[in-house]
């Protein structure tokens, strides 16, 4: 069973339809990323997740409940980092968890274990009011951590985070990833899905345009897969480009090539002939197509394909 | 609903009162300024008036107040109608003229804090993490409508406990006795106050989940506390001029309309009015 399932569902506000027919299911424990730009309708998928929002259309069920008439029952296994994590800036940073344990009915007991997890522990005694974005929002995990929920709803965490703090929180989420839990990522930076993913959905304009595992996404858009290898002599070289299953994409002259394989099985056979040939191999790096590569792949293929 | 699930929400609406009530007492630019005029209207305005008036041998106004007070016989005990135009008059200025003030001071408390318990939320974009909290929509609301009644029905204690001491001292030898609070007082306070504050409060809320901006709440709360205040400052005259049945039987009357706007207030509001505006991306 999905740990969350949407099935053809739609949101208007007023004239607007931020959510579109949109199906989308979450594995138990998997990592899903929301991508998409700013307006893309993240935001409402999260609040209709947690039955904040009812749909207008559509059936939404997380963790076996219904999230319109289960709300209450949903909400207590999600934790949330909403877009803009808000505290409340004149309480300190306990207070504030003291007030979302008490929500929850956890009790307190967690808060002082929780805090430490996400480095926030040394500023709990401080008015919320003077914390730095990073600092509030490692609150705002601590908080959405706090009553050990089995889904996580991170809504661009890392937005107004400088890059060091961006890293940081990414590694804190990376982690709880590797927990098992059910996490669901919204961002509309690349790099953040990057190597945490298992589902990939690219929305726009309230609907999921394309969804996959990053590696299904790959090989849908980008084709095959490519290799760097880098030898020591290149005038060894000659003779070995006339091998079949791949064909050169960049060539240094000084010994480093791009390759484009048919199959990444291919590889062991590559290292092989290059041996024989009497190079020396000092790198064969198979290239991943970055979802960079896949977004932007994606999206000047949709465009051929419905001519926005 | 059984009885542990009727304690256990109470207390999960407890929950969100008490910390909207904590961030109010660390609000000292907030408290501050409304102790102040809380100061002025039970304490300085009183004590100045009945020093005055105390103080003064004989004058037209002293005359003027004897003569409405005559007319107020039946409703005033002997020992009241027995006294000098002096002791008659602190008497009238301390139970009659000042007694609105009782009204006018929670109301504006009440309403300054109700406006912005909701878009105040959403403005700051705290208001999402209570969305997202297993909270029923019904505790939400009660919690927000507890932390504005608490501290204008709190201001009113405090003020009236004030207030008393203020008259007492200032006019007791004059009236012959410690003579405030009357039985009118007590029921105006206790009885015909709560279901107007409640009536504005559940107004006041309900709009504050309406419009765009505390700005604005501020606004409409003034528009509407102004009439409730006016009403009320006519039914808090007859209550203390007639304890017994006007004030039993308006407070009656008045927590049937505070019972009715609950009920509308609580019905009107969902959830989503917490979620920040502009966010639906």
């Amino acid at each position: 069973m999905p740990a969350i399932s949407l099935d053809r569902v739609s949101k208007t506000f007023g004239p607007k339809l931020a959510v579109d027919e949109l199906s989308l299911e979450v594995g138990e424990g998997s990592v899903a990323v929301l991508l998409g730009p700013n307006g893309a309708g993240k935001t409402t998928t999260v609040r209709l997740i947690t039955g904040a929002l009812r749909p207008d259309t559509g059936t939404i069920r997380v963790a076996g409940f219904d999230a319109s008439a289960e709300g209450g029952e949903v909400r207590k296994r999600c934790g949330v980092v909403p877009p803009k994590p808000a505290m409340y800036d004149r309480l300190t940073g306990r207070e504030n968890l003291r007030f979302a344990a008490d929500v929850f009915r956890t009790g307190r007991t967690r808060i002082e274990a929780t805090a430490e997890k996400f480095g926030i522990a040394h500023a709990l005694d401080d008015k919320v009011g003077g914390y730095s974005t990073g600092m509030r929002t490692r609150l705002a995990l601590t908080r959405a951590f706090l009553h050990d929920p089995e889904i996580l709803l991170l809504d661009e965490p890392t937005a107004g985070l400088d890059p060091e703090s961006a890293r940081t929180v990414l590694s804190l989420i990376m982690r709880l990833a590797t927990e098992g839990r059910t996490v669901v990522l919204c961002t509309h930076l690349l790099h953040e899905a990057e190597g945490v993913a298992d589902l990939v959905a690219m929305m726009a304009a309230g609907q999921v345009r394309i969804m996959g595992s990053p590696d299904e996404l790959a090989a849908r858009f980008i084709g095959t897969p490519r290799v760097v290898i880098d030898v020591a002599e290149p005038h060894n070289l000659n003779g070995f480009t006339k091998m079949n299953g791949f064909e050169v994409e960049a060539d240094n002259g000084r010994g480093r090539m791009t390759l484009r394989l048919e199959s990444l099985e291919l590889i062991p056979d590559i290292v092989d002939r290059l041996v024989a040939s009497g190079a020396r191999v000092r790198r064969v790096e198979p290239l991943g197509a970055t979802l960079e590569d896949v977004y932007f792949e994606a999206q000047r293929q949709t465009r051929a394909w419905t001519g926005e | 609903m059984n009885d542990a699930t009727t304690v256990g929400s109470l207390r999960l609406a407890w929950t969100v009162a008490r910390v909207d009530l904590l961030r109010l007492f660390k609000s000292r630019d907030y408290w501050g300024p409304l102790l102040i005029v809380g100061m002025v209207f039970f304490v300085a305005i009183p004590a100045v008036a009945l020093m005055t008036v105390t103080r003064i041998e004989a004058s037209p106004l002293l005359m003027q107040v004897g003569e409405v007070l005559d007319g107020l016989t039946t409703r005033l005990d002997d020992r009241t109608q027995a006294l000098p135009a002096q002791g008659r008059t602190a008497f009238a200025l301390a139970v009659f003229l000042l007694a609105p003030i009782a009204v006018v001071v929670p109301l504006t408390v009440s309403s300054a804090v109700g406006a912005q318990s909701i878009v105040g939320e959403r403005e700051r974009g705290t208001g999402e993490f209570l969305a997202h909290s297993p909270l029923t929509v019904g505790q939400i609301y009660l919690g927000k409508l507890l932390a504005s009644l608490i501290p204008g029905y709190l201001a009113t204690l405090g003020g009236f406990g004030l207030y008393s001491l203020v008259v007492n001292v200032m006019a007791g030898d004059t009236v012959g006795r410690w003579f405030f609070p009357t039985p009118g007082w007590w029921a105006l306070v206790l009885w015909v106050l709560p279901p107007f504050l409640a009536i504005a409060v559940a107004i006041i809320v309900r709009l504050s989940a309406k419009v765009r901006s505390t700005a604005a709440a501020q606004q409409v709360a003034s528009l509407v506390s102004l009439p409730v205040i006016i009403i009320a400052y006519g039914i808090a005259g007859g209550a203390v001029l007639d304890p017994t049945r006007a004030a039993v039987f308006i407070g009656a009357i008045a927590w049937v309309g505070a019972a009715y706007a609950l009920i509308r207030g609580r019905r009107a509001f969902q959830r989503d009015v917490l979620l920040g505006l502009g966010d639906e991306g």
